[in-house]
């Protein structure tokens, strides 16, 4: 034996470079460049015109404590949560049926679950407008119906809404997923043993369905916390989000280290949810 | 300030994107002004300006080609903010002129970026009113040139509105029946603008005791207010979803027949969007000599034409069609008057207090 690699070894490992390369590559420059420029930016003080001055200072960190930013994020998770439990119970059931449906109809049900994809984002938002305004779609039937005006648009129920509307296929798919990924055997054995199909559904497809339930929910909650365009647009600017609210620190208050800061702790609070829906998937992996 | 942009929000996530990478802001100090060639060979130069979407003819590139001989690159910017961050980033951005908001101008120059202007070269400025002049960002001219000038005031349903607004009380302080049907911009130096001249403050303060009171008669009218709106208040008034909106002049729909635009008695601000030749600009004749183009009555009579902005152009003015001027009477309003509002001068470090007032204003629930 030499010490040299075998041509096999050489073989595989420009295997792997040639395969995962172009991957990695992609992310560290798309991906880990950007997010150690923001860490970098966090920790200096903000240049007049945009962009950083380079003198350290622990400012930007300790403005998060601030209650006015606190309130703005409270008022975020707030209509990020209502969302995703709009979109657990919305989607749930929609996931669920489509699992039972014979296979044609499958494809044509998940289809119709992404269509609106493929629709410009701030269309289907404006057609919201549309429908919502005081002289919308919905008002003008209530009021021909000799009801209303009711005042829906500009209100938090536009925004959540929108988001819902926005996001609920990102609960359907990976439910979706899961449920259809079950043993038929095992809800056909809990039915042998006597379960009713509401005990069954309790004590089998539920639990096995979890770890499809929490990327949902991440998968709805995250981008609901962080889009500003729907509050803009639905909420009438009378209420911002973290979005908003970091968007604005780049683009009006030329304050890019304290929106670093904010986009940064939005990401720190993401890889959170991430981990916890890791966890919780491999344990209840590990209970069925 | 943003612009006629149809979908303001698609350019503004595009910009988030853009304006996440950059450099830091450097500090020149202010070089001599370059010696320039008055009889340089303008077909060696090219120019690349920046400017926001729809605010110069489609065809200008073909035009300056045609009439001066160089090649002309448009690169588009959504607000100030994108503009700035990208001149103050450091190196040559590649921009020779830019388009900017005067007090925007006012702070490119405080960091040396700007090339003071050679009025020699540029001839076409004696067809400006002599008011153009005398714009606080920058008397005399001596870096910028304004493209365009205006104010904010009420614009609102005549058909709709009981008694026509006179004040910005009328805002701020609405009767019962238009609860609800009034919007106000939410930029923050003109979300204050209403509050600050009830209070007979300056449009440029930095009071902190009078930005506080003018954000409890900001939090006090939230409730009442349809939404906080900077584009599309013109269509919320022709559908009638909202009847008095805050507005700029050029925005104001007045050629529907119910529509109505009006400045408050208290007064109002003076703003103007200018052109600036940078001075990293390496093609600074074709420059002036692009700005001189500009100012030919028939060139930039198109704006005030098309994006229905006035202009501080007199022999542009004077050329304009009276129907215009009947169906936008905005338009007609005289320089002296124009100049009675206060210009909107850059804050500096002070403008971190008109960020909060808005945050403030904006988070409240």
């Amino acid at each position: 034996m030499t010490g040299r690699p075998s041509v096999v070894a050489v073989r595989r490992a420009a295997g792997r470079l040639a395969t995962l390369g172009p991957g990695f590559g992609f992310l560290t420059v798309f991906l880990l460049f950007p997010l150690a420029l923001v860490l970098s930016y966090t920790v200096f003080r903000r240049g007049r015109f945009g962009g950083v001055v380079y003198e350290p200072t622990g400012e930007n960190f300790a403005r998060l404590a601030d209650p006015l930013y606190l309130d703005v994020v409270a008022g975020s998770v707030k209509l990020a949560v209502l969302t995703t439990l709009l979109a657990l119970l919305l989607g749930y059931p929609t996931a669920y049926m489509i699992a039972k449906l014979p296979a044609k109809w499958k494809v044509i049900a998940l289809v119709a679950v992404v269509l609106p994809f493929w629709t410009n984002f701030l269309i289907r938002t404006y057609a919201w407008i549309v429908l919502l305004n005081s002289e919308g779609l919905v008002n003008s039937g209530l009021k021909a119906l000799g009801l209303g005006p009711v005042e829906l648009l500009y209100t938090d129920g536009a925004i959540v809404a929108g988001l819902l509307y926005a996001y609920l296929p990102l609960m359907i798919l990976p439910l979706y997923s899961a449920i259809e990924r079950l043993d038929p055997s095992l809800r056909e054995a809990s039915a042998n043993l006597g379960a009713r199909p509401a005990r069954t559904f309790w004590s089998v497809t539920l639990p096995l369905s979890l770890p499809g339930v929490l990327t949902g929910c991440v998968f709805v909650f995250v981008p609901s916390l962080g889009n500003f365009v729907i509050p803009e647009l639905l909420g009438g600017g009378r209420r911002i989000m973290v979005g908003n609210l970091i968007r604005d620190q780049f683009l009006k208050a030329r304050d890019w280290p304290f929106g670093s800061v904010l986009a940064l702790a939005v990401i720190a609070v993401l890889v959170l949810l991430l981990f916890a829906q890791a966890w919780a998937a491999r344990r209840a992996g590990r209970d069925a | 300030m943003t612009r006629r942009v149809p979908v303001a929000v698609a350019s503004a996530c595009l910009a988030f994107a853009l304006t996440a990478c950059g450099g830091a802001a450097t500090t020149d100090s202010a070089a001599a002004p370059a010696t320039l060639d008055a009889n340089a060979d303008l077909s060696k130069q090219s120019l690349t300006i920046s400017i926001w979407d729809g605010y110069s003819p489609k065809d200008l590139p073909e035009r300056v080609k045609a009439k001066l001989g160089f090649d002309t690159k448009v690169a588009i910017h959504d607000t100030n903010e994108t503009i700035v961050a990208k001149l103050t980033a450091g190196g040559d951005s590649g921009i020779d002129v830019a388009f900017v908001s005067g007090q925007y101008a006012q702070a490119l120059n405080a960091q040396g970026l700007l090339e003071p202007l050679h009025a020699d070269l540029i001839p076409n400025l004696e067809n400006l009113y002599p008011e153009a002049a005398q714009l606080a960002y920058d008397k005399g001219n001596t870096f910028s040139v304004p493209y365009t000038w205006g104010t904010t005031g009420l614009c609102y349903r005549s058909d709709l509105v009981k008694t026509p607004p006179t004040s910005w009380n009328d805002l701020l302080d609405p009767p019962a029946e238009l609860k609800k049907k009034i919007t106000m911009m939410t930029t923050e130096r003109w979300l204050a603008l209403p509050a600050l001249k009830v209070l007979g403050a300056s449009v440029n303060t930095t009071d902190q005791a009078v930005l506080d009171k003018a954000k409890e008669m900001l939090l006090k009218v939230k409730p009442d207010l349809l939404a906080y709106d900077d584009t599309t208040f013109g269509d919320r008034l022709k559908s009638g979803e909202a009847v008095l909106v805050e507005a700029w002049d050029g925005w104001c729909p007045t050629e529907e027949k119910n529509i109505e635009f009006v400045v408050p008695s208290e007064g109002s601000d003076l703003w103007a969007d200018t052109m600036v030749i940078l001075k990293s600009s390496e093609n600074k004749e074709a420059a002036h000599a692009f700005i001189n183009y500009i100012l030919d009555p028939e060139v930039h009579g198109w704006v005030a034409e098309n994006i229905l902005y006035k202009i501080p152009n007199k022999a542009a003015m004077d050329a304009l069609d009276p129907k215009l001027l009947e169906s936008y009477p905005a338009l007609a309003q005289p320089p002296a008057e124009l100049l009675k509002g206060e210009s909107l001068i850059d804050l500096g470090e002070a403008s971190t207090a008109f960020t909060r007032l808005s945050t403030e204003v904006s988070a409240a629930q």
